[in-house]
């Protein structure tokens, strides 16, 4: 049992390890800095610019914190503060449902109902074309594959709040927004922080949802009506021809290196601040 | 103006009356109040009337309903969920249990709440105090400034306290704490105070103090108080509820309940035969 | 004075728009999937493997998709308990309620869990060029084993931390061994078990990123570990992005299978969380 325990523990410390060995190969002609920076994705001319692929990623992730965190923190603070029994029965299905989907059917959902309404409905408004397959198109179905995780997160460290202060503030003549605003959200800062980070690691590693929505094409967006190129995309995408060159497999496992290292870093963060509301 | 839209799209915000009810007649009054929670019975045909600036005590065995008494009085009862309550319970002619939005939360200004175990809202000691103002809508630092100062020197917190007003209220110890929220009680002026076993916490001197504070803010203030400990009770309590199973058994003034009980099952409870 | 009743109108009205955008997200994917899947499915879909020119139009279903998938979900899972069963005793009956290891371990878990599973796709990948292994089923099983045995084991830690140590100590004192109280034990978490399994195998055959390096896909059912495995999620993604509108009414009517699957499964769990909760000790 400790054995079954140990290796599986060791299992992090290889992935890394392995990752890491696999993508050395391209930091002998590129400095981290560089790969970082470029912007020029030509695998076959020796180029490696990863960053259209890093802001792809964070403004997918960026609009789809940006619709999820209001829509979470009301829905959960309704579950804690307002709700009784019988809608609490009703409403959790749906955040089952949600929760459950697998992110293959996100994507098919995406593209036949958010893609064409972007680009027939939504875009038009504002730019004279736009395919539907955009950073914003990412953005939304990410934002709703996210909400059920940061509902149930939010839930959980809302009921940590002791019910005396809300009795306390509500005693005072607070209405419960107010409660709920300068007490429990308050006092669940932290818990909140560490819920919003672990749904933006969540976010950033989504992959295939995101690659069937957001056009997929390297170059770094100006508009939420602009195709973009995740990092995991990148890597599903290209998995198939990277054998064919030795450099393009070390870029590729970067970057899966990059997700591996910025997920784990966001988790444990927010793992331990999690840990540590529970116990007190 | 925007009420009034509100009203047409079928919300009706109440406007409370406050200029009328601050200062009219302030008589807590309970008539044949009875509440359950889910399909049992909590406490039964209760009547009382509270007299004015004076503390009554409700006493009685743990589990006989007095603390779900003092729940019902400012309505905080309504987090339990399956509760149900028929009768009346008025404030100066204003039902407490027929009112809701701006009213129930008008009227639980008027009576405040000291917990059972302090407990300061996260934020500093003098947010503490300035809470109560800042949700009712009174802002301006040098107004709030005058009422924590005031409200910490009535409960004689604030020349202990006045060097670190910014810092965190759950730094300080119990009994600070719970004169903090006696303190933070008062800032909303209320004429009411509801003492939840207030001094069950707290070591035996601070627990004297604020005993003390009690006595000598009831010149300004009608005291409620559940208590658990019948020694505390004799020592402060001006009036006497005692409770049995939901129901009233006995009320009066302290000196005739302790010293001349009418009832035998007050008589044993007072003698210590069941506690 | 009168603003925060406003406030708190307001705030009702868009916290009651909130739920309803919830409701409505769950039911707009539901009915999506449904609506458009229900007008493609055919009965040639789900039990023929594809045809010739399966990819152009032609004739042919996804059962090699179906059967697929339910090996890969039903070996890992089984591979999973295997493993997380015993961690989560060592967890939880051999270690202290306070030891720095279950606090490590439990940690570890949480963030394995967090780990894309593109990265562990990738990871696999790397691994099994290392090992000269070409895309199998058995990598597909391997990889969607890894992906899994975080939330069987925390999710079951879970059930298992609310099991009372008093009883244990009763146990032992009746002279029970501590593999008789184990099996005490086992029995009371049973309901847990069956939650954790459900929610793996929903996440298994949910999978796509992780499949898609380490099994590959296969027009036919593998009759080895060694073949290649196709897989629902794989499915219904290569065929989307065909061009020709019959290859993509099949991807359509692939994930209403998929959808009905997860929707089953995830309905089973909540049943016996719920029948669960009420005679829990």
């Amino acid at each position: 049992m400790l054995l079954l325990t140990g290796a599986s523990l060791l299992l992090v410390l290889i992935m890394g390890i392995g990752l890491y060995m696999k993508s050395a190969p391209i930091f002998e002609d590129h400095s981290l800095w560089e790969l970082l920076s470029a912007s020029e994705w030509k695998p076959f001319k020796n180029r490696f610019g990863f960053f259209p692929f890093v802001m792809g990623t964070v403004w997918v992730t960026g609009i789809a914190l940006v619709l999820a965190l209001p829509l979470s923190l009301l829905v959960a603070v309704f579950l804690t503060e307002y709700s009784r029994a019988w809608v609490k029965r009703w409403f959790y299905p749906a955040l089952d449902i949600l929760a459950a989907l697998p992110s293959v059917i996100y994507g098919v959902w995406g593209s036949l109902l958010i893609v064409p309404w972007i680009s027939e409905r939504l875009a038009p408004h504002f730019v004279e074309f736009s395919s539907g397959y955009t950073v914003l198109a990412g953005g939304i179905v990410l934002s709703v594959m996210i909400l059920p995780l940061l509902v149930s997160l939010f839930v959980e460290i809302f009921s940590t709040v002791p019910q005396e202060l809300r009795d306390a503030s509500q005693a005072l003549g607070a209405t419960r927004w107010q409660t709920a605003k300068k007490v429990v959200i308050r006092r669940s800062l932290p818990g909140i922080f560490a819920a919003v980070v672990l749904a933006v690691s969540r976010a950033l590693g989504e992959t295939i949802a995101v690659l069937m929505v957001c056009g997929n094409l390297p170059q770094v967006p100006h508009s939420i009506f602009d195709a973009c190129y995740p990092i995991p995309a990148l890597i599903a995408n290209n998995y198939g021809e990277m054998l064919s060159l030795p450099l393009y497999e070390a870029a590729l496992m970067f970057a899966a290196m990059i997700l591996f290292v910025v997920v784990l870093l966001f988790n444990l963060l927010s793992r331990i601040i999690l840990y540590r509301l529970k116990k007190s | 103006m925007l009420s009034r839209i509100f009203k047409q799209i079928g919300f009706s915000v109440i406007k409370p009356d406050t200029d009328d009810l601050l200062h009219a007649d302030a008589r807590l009054e309970v008539r044949h109040f009875d509440l359950w929670i889910g399909d049992q019975p909590i406490l039964k045909d209760i009547s009382l009337q509270i007299p004015e600036h004076k503390i009554t005590c409700i006493i009685g065995p743990s589990g006989c309903g007095k603390s779900t008494l003092l729940k019902s009085f400012n309505r905080l009862i309504d987090s339990v969920d399956g509760v149900r309550m028929r009768g009346s319970i008025t404030l100066g002619g204003q039902d407490i249990l027929r009112s809701n939005g701006a009213n129930l939360i008008d009227l639980r200004r008027r009576i405040g709440l000291v917990p059972q175990r302090p407990c300061p809202l996260p934020m500093s000691i003098y947010g503490n105090i300035a809470y109560g103002c800042r949700i009712h809508g009174i802002r301006g630092r040098r107004k709030l400034d005058a009422v924590v100062r005031h409200y910490l020197t009535e409960v004689g917190l604030w020349d202990e306290v006045k060097e670190r007003l910014r810092e965190p209220a759950g730094g300080l110890s119990i009994g600070q704490q719970q004169r903090l929220c006696l303190a933070r009680s008062l800032a909303v002026e209320p004429e009411f105070i509801l003492a939840d076993e207030a001094t069950s916490a707290l070591d035996p001197q601070s627990s004297k103090i604020v005993e003390d504070l009690f006595v000598k803010l009831k010149e300004h203030y009608s005291i409620i108080m559940v208590t658990h400990t019948l020694r505390q009770a004799l020592r402060i309590a001006d009036y006497v509820v005692f409770i049995y199973m939901g129901e009233v058994i006995e009320t009066g003034d302290a000196g005739q309940v302790f010293h001349h009980p009418q009832h035998e099952l007050t008589r044993n409870y007072l003698s210590g035969v069941f506690s | 004075m009168k603003s925060k009743y406003i406030e708190e109108i307001i705030v009702k009205i868009l916290m009651a728009l909130s739920l309803l955008a919830v409701v409505g997200f769950a039911a707009s994917i539901v009915y999506t999937i449904f609506h458009r899947g229900w007008s493609c499915i055919t009965w040639e879909m789900v039990s023929s493997l594809p045809g010739g020119g399966f990819y152009i139009g032609k004739e042919g279903g996804f059962l090699n998709a179906i059967v697929g998938s339910v090996y890969i979900v039903a070996a890992s899972t089984f591979l999973g308990l295997l493993i997380s069963i015993p961690v989560v005793f060592y967890l939880n009956i051999f270690l202290k309620s306070n030891s720095k290891f279950a606090y490590v371990a439990r940690l570890a878990y949480d963030v394995l869990f967090g780990i894309p599973s593109i990265v562990y796709g990738a990871f696999a990948f790397t691994l099994m060029i290392w090992l000269g292994l070409r895309t199998s089923l058995l990598g597909g099983i391997l990889v969607t084993t890894l992906l899994i045995i975080p939330i069987m084991i925390r999710s079951m830690d879970e059930v298992t931390k609310t099991f009372p140590r008093d009883l244990l100590d009763a146990s032992y004192s009746l002279g029970a061994t501590r593999l008789e109280t184990m099996g005490v034990v086992l029995r009371q978490i049973m309901p847990g078990i069956a939650t954790a399994t459900l929610l793996s195998v929903g996440r298994a055959i949910g999978d796509a990123a992780g499949v898609m390096f380490t099994a590959g896909f296969s027009d036919s059912i593998p009759s080895s570990l060694s073949q290649p495995a196709a897989t629902l999620p794989l499915s219904i993604f290569f065929q989307l992005s065909a061009p020709q509108a019959e290859v993509q009414n099949r991807a359509y009517a692939a994930a209403l299978v998929l959808t009905g699957i997860v929707l089953v499964i995830s309905l089973a769990g909540r049943f016996i969380m719920h029948r669960f909760s009420k005679n829990k000790i």
